[in-house]
């Protein structure tokens, strides 16, 4: 199952990540090979299986609704790379 | 008791109160603070000597951390994937270099109640992605065992750790098998539990449906006590639960009454190292004159399918869970004259190759036109594997195999192909598709490095897990001390 550099461009443009040409190489010959070996899954006729998403069956995990102190301003700015005020600063949106 | 003090004599452990670290257990460190014999200060000390001794060889431990005055017990190693307030948390990668949490997982919340002094940080690869503490972007940890050799991963920090003398125990996360594969080739004994045993709140994710936080120790006993300590419903963890039963500390001696199977699939799969069947054979052999009935069963589609379907939901789920490293909140920032310049060149900077990887697999996996040939598929793979175990537990209470295909292997042999590595976890992978308790224990040598037997239960077993681990862990007499450390 091969994957084509402009898919492996596409993915990345979807995932948020600035490949460089390197990696953009790299990645096409790993992940052809990774979805090689993963694509075997559709050996399988599983049409009448139902899909599980989660290992437990767990329904309505309710807790009281109660208020509870929350993290002061400082703290939520504590590790971000930028503040102005209360906000997080970053670079123009358009 | 008196073995355990050496006088701080020779290379063992050692420090100045002469506690011997490399054979101290963690019941038996209680037991010292109970009577008096040391003091909480003086074993955490105890263990900063040996770390200074040998970390700067083995690299288990990303940082160390001063004793509190108020910890009134003995000192635990923390994965570095556990959030620690005020404590450096980086889960292995440069993206979070400098990032202190300010608030504290609820494991680390809980061991620290229960008066543990957090000794450190430990070493894991980037995210803990990957099966040998290689993909850390702060540098491999070494198995303690044989320093060319990996100590497994992710939890290759942890376990090292323990088996070296720098932890009485510790946590790890698996997902896929980063507890139970670390212990199997650093010789200790690790839990993963059933999923919803323990609170994930304040885990750097990796993949939800799977992450589960379990204890590191140099025995059964003692992973029993760290469970313990950390098991049980958490508010803020909607997938924890209350446990149907509490953890017990194990004490049998023998295995009556217990039925045991033996995957044939998960004991003759290709690769697996004859030496590695050799020493789990034997462990059978002796579960047998323990009072075990042994009888061969079958998960011919688990360990088939196990590996493509965890490669396909594990990195969905992490490409996902990763999307929220975008430089604005925390993490690092690259320089970018548009947001979205920013974001990309922020995740492309702070990621190191293998989270790409899955983020890009994961991604692909998920978008549109693969969906359901990928991640749907797999999904209904994973019910397959479900059934298949559930079908195997209406016969038996445990099944064995080998945790790990071979023993350590050698830094830089699987490094550069990421499906050789991918491979580690053949075995650890399908009862964690399955949300099953797995318990690692070692079963002897090959090549002079440890072999690890695996233990699965059903949902929520641990105390079976535990009782058959005690009474093998006994009529085993494994040397858990590495040989050229003894």
């Amino acid at each position: 199952m091969a994957i084509t550099r402009e898919e492996v461009l596409h993915v990345a443009k979807l995932a948020r990540l600035e490949l460089t040409e390197e990696e953009v190489g790299r990645l096409t010959d790993e992940l052809g090979a990774i979805l090689e070996a993963v694509g075997k899954v559709a050996e399988l006729d599983l049409s009448d299986v139902p899909p599980t998403s989660h290992p437990l069956s767990l329904v309505n995990a309710w807790h009281d609704d109660e208020l509870h102190d929350s993290l002061g301003l400082d703290e939520v700015f504590a590790n971000a790379p930028q503040r102005e005020g209360d906000l997080f600063r970053v670079p123009p949106t358009t | 008791m008196l073995d355990l003090i050496d006088g701080g004599s020779g290379t063992s452990g050692g420090g100045t109160s002469g506690i011997d670290t490399l054979r101290l257990g963690a019941e038996e460190a209680m037991h010292l603070l109970e009577r008096g014999e040391v003091s909480p200060a003086e074993l955490h000390a105890a263990y900063r000597t040996a770390i200074a001794q040998r970390d700067p060889e083995l690299h288990c431990y990303l940082r160390t951390v001063d004793f509190e005055q108020d910890c009134t017990g003995i000192p635990v190693a923390l994965k570095d994937v556990i959030s620690t307030k005020g404590i450096e948390t980086t889960a292995g990668s440069r993206l979070l270099e400098g990032y202190v949490p300010v608030f504290d997982s609820t494991v680390a919340a809980r061991v620290k109640a229960a008066g543990l002094s957090v000794l450190g940080k430990t070493n894991t690869d980037e995210f803990a992605m990957g099966s040998s503490t290689e993909n850390s972007a702060y540098g491999p940890s070494r198995n303690p065992w044989d320093p060319e050799r990996v100590p497994g991963g992710s939890g290759g920090g942890t376990a090292a750790a323990v088996s070296a003398g720098l932890a009485p125990w510790g946590l790890g996360s698996d997902t896929g098998g980063s507890i139970k594969q670390p212990s199997a080739l650093c010789g200790n004994v690790g839990l993963r539990p059933t999923y919803g045993t323990v609170s994930r709140y304040g885990i750097v994710a990796f993949a939800s449906s799977l992450d589960q936080v379990g204890p590191v120790a140099r025995n059964v006993r003692d992973c029993a006590l760290l469970l313990s300590l950390i098991a049980g419903r958490d508010e803020r963890d909607s997938t924890t639960v209350e446990l149907p039963e509490p953890v017990r500390l194990p004490d049998a001696e023998d295995l009556k009454g217990l039925r045991i199977g033996v995957p044939k699939e998960m004991n003759e799969a290709a690769g697996i190292e004859p030496g590695v069947t050799a020493a789990v054979a034997r462990a059978i052999e002796l579960a047998r004159e323990l009072g075990a009935e042994v009888d061969e069963c079958e998960l011919p589609r688990s360990v088939e399918y196990g590996l493509a379907c965890y490669y396909l939901i594990a990195p969905a789920e992490a490409s996902s869970n990763l999307a929220r490293y975008d430089g604005v909140r925390y993490g690092e920032r690259a320089d970018g004259e548009r947001y979205a310049e920013m974001v990309e060149r922020s995740r492309d900077a702070g990621f190191g190759d293998e989270p790409k990887r899955r983020i890009m697999l994961g991604t692909y996996a998920l978008s549109a036109g693969y969906f359901e040939a990928f991640y749907g598929q797999a999904q209904k793979v994973r019910t397959v594997i479900a059934r298949e175990h559930a079908a195997a537990f209406e016969r038996f209470d445990v099944l064995v195999s080998p945790t790990s295909p071979t023993v350590a292997f050698r830094l830089g042999e699987r490094a550069a192909n990421p499906l050789a590595m991918y491979l580690s976890d053949l075995l650890t992978i399908p009862s964690c598709m399955a949300g099953l308790p797995g318990l690692n224990i070692p079963c002897g040598l090959s090549e002079g490095l440890p072999v690890g037997l695996q233990l699965i239960g059903p949902q929520f077993a641990e105390n079976t897990l535990f009782r058959t681990g005690h009474a093998l862990e006994r009529a085993l007499g494994f040397d858990p001390v590495p040989e050229r450390l003894r």
